[in-house]
């Protein structure tokens, strides 16, 4: 199954520039692991030291937040296209 | 483009770090870490800035925010373009004898210039930077003060400006952003979604957007909230504070605002508690609090308090950390009481807020109610936005008073309605 993920121009240095990367993965972890194997210099932008997902990036499937689709136990579908955003806020 | 906006090298006065790594980023139009994705954050060289900082060259400075302009990122020799900020501090006795409290003031934001709301005070700051950075177009995702304060600021200092809302907004700040020529896009969606739309757009777009790539320099406006509320209470700091909060920035910098005074001997060291306050329509932060967990969950807003509606808050874990560090608390309260608390601040104190001073107010009685705050302790409201902006939420609150002729007969009747007879000798 295949999931376009968009890349932020912050990461795009580890991707050799490219914007939208084609993914093949059932699951978050598997998606980052797949994205790591691809281009090993992005895995410790996404993960901290102990493996856990950064907890300032923001991760949406179809434009979802992922943690309204159950989070790391979201299942991908194919066709999914997958953005990674940091945290950003106005708001009070 | 990106240079300017503070000396380099010895003589720099700050510069941006991340919050979590602590890589130094020097002074560019850039809200986050590229290593590890933390927020970038301003920090000082507090030695340099010690000599300009004091009691006596504050008090020789202009009644507004500029006042506090050493402890501000601002461009070197910039020249502020609008009085904004220095808002009251009062005294509230009457609210406070009707909610049991002794020592309660009221931070004012509501009449703070020149849009009404606290929002004013960070797109000074940012829009002082973006205009170093060389920026020509200014941008925000806003709930509408943020939109309010960055269309007025950049009509006055020439940018062009498009802002970006929710559809769903209320209608008087969708106007009071169009009335200053700004492009307004409404987007069909929550803030949540304008937040990340607007997080993908200045990924392409080199534009200034105060509340994303300008956000370090922007929330830094803030601390002057704090600032003014050491001074008016005649350089002391308060025992508590209790803070609207969406984002969950503003909090944040009030603490980091009294930890500078302390730091540079302007005040004496006080502990002081930071309670927090949300909608319980949106209360990812609060929920947080009280679960004792130091992440939020995100949730989908359904409140009438729209400036406070964002379900997944960017400084949610430092909002967190501030209130439970501090040993304070956080409380959320439903519509009803956010209304209810509205008209309490108005028929008590003459103060007409928005709905987030609703929701601070009918927090801080529940507060007071659990003991988490004590009457005898100075207590300080947030006010953070003004009640003319959202109207709404009150017309079903009163009756249409029905017109009568314009005769002196006509009155007396009426006032004969209201009055109690009177025996007349009694």
């Amino acid at each position: 199954m295949t999931i376009t993920v968009q890349i932020p121009s912050a990461l795009r240095r580890h991707t050799g520039g490219a914007a939208k990367v084609n993914c093949s993965a059932a699951n978050l972890n598997e998606l980052f692991t797949d994205l790591g194997t691809k281009f090993p210099d992005l895995t410790a932008h996404l993960r901290d030291e102990n493996g856990q997902i950064r907890r300032f990036l923001n991760v949406y499937v179809n434009e979802e937040d992922i943690r309204f689709l159950g989070g790391a136990g979201y299942t991908f579908k194919d066709g999914d296209e997958v953005l990674l955003v940091p945290s950003i806020a106005g708001g009070i | 483009m990106f240079v300017g906006a503070a000396r380099i090298g010895k003589a720099m006065r700050y510069e941006l770090r991340c919050r979590e790594c602590n890589k130094s980023w020097g002074n560019v139009p850039k809200s986050i870490c590229e290593d590890c994705f933390s927020p970038l954050e301003v920090f000082y060289d507090y030695d340099s800035i010690r000599a300009d900082f004091t009691r006596e060259k504050i008090a020789q400075g202009p009644p507004n925010i500029w006042r506090y302009s050493a402890l501000l990122p601002l461009p070197d020799h910039y020249q502020p373009t609008l009085p904004v900020g220095f808002t009251p501090l009062i005294k509230a006795n009457g609210l406070a004898s009707s909610i049991g409290a002794k020592k309660l003031y009221i931070k004012n934001d509501a009449v703070c210039l020149p849009t009404l709301s606290f929002k004013d005070r960070v797109v000074a700051v940012a829009l002082a930077n973006a205009k170093s950075f060389g920026f020509d177009t200014v941008s925000c995702s806003s709930t509408g003060n943020l939109a309010n304060a960055t269309a007025a600021q950049a009509a006055r200092n020439g940018f062009k400006c498009w802002i970006f809302i929710p559809a769903d907004l209320e209608p008087a700040k969708i106007l009071g952003t169009q009335v200053f020529g700004a492009k307004l896009v409404r987007i069909s969606g929550s803030y949540d979604q304008v937040n990340r739309l607007c997080s993908q757009i200045a990924d392409e777009h080199l534009w200034g957007f105060v509340n994303v790539n300008l956000r370090p320099y922007y929330a830094e406006g803030s601390k002057t909230f704090g600032y003014e509320i050491a001074e008016q209470l005649g350089w002391r700091l308060p025992d508590n504070v209790v803070c609207p909060m969406a984002g969950g920035s503003l909090i944040t910098k009030i603490k980091k605002a009294f930890q500078e005074l302390i730091d540079l001997g302007v005040v004496e060291p006080k502990h002081v508690k930071f309670f927090g306050a949300q909608a319980t329509g949106c209360s990812p932060i609060s929920t947080a609090v009280k679960l004792g967990n130091a992440d939020i969950d995100p949730q989908k807003p359904n409140t009438i308090a729209r400036s406070l509606a964002i379900g997944n808050p960017a400084d949610g874990h430092y909002a967190i950390k501030t209130i439970t560090g501090s040993g304070g608390w956080s409380e959320d309260v439903s519509d009803p009481d956010i209304v209810d608390s509205i008209q309490l601040l108005a028929e008590t104190e003459g103060i007409f807020t928005e709905t987030a001073g609703g929701v601070t107010l009918g927090c801080a009685r529940k507060l007071y109610k659990s003991d988490r705050i004590l009457p005898d302790e100075t207590t300080v409201l947030c006010i953070t936005g003004n009640g003319l902006k959202t109207t709404d939420v009150l017309v079903d609150e009163y009756e249409q008073e029905q017109p009568i002729a314009p005769k002196l007969a006509e009155f007396e009747r009426l006032l004969g309605e209201f009055e109690l007879p009177v025996a007349v000798g009694a």
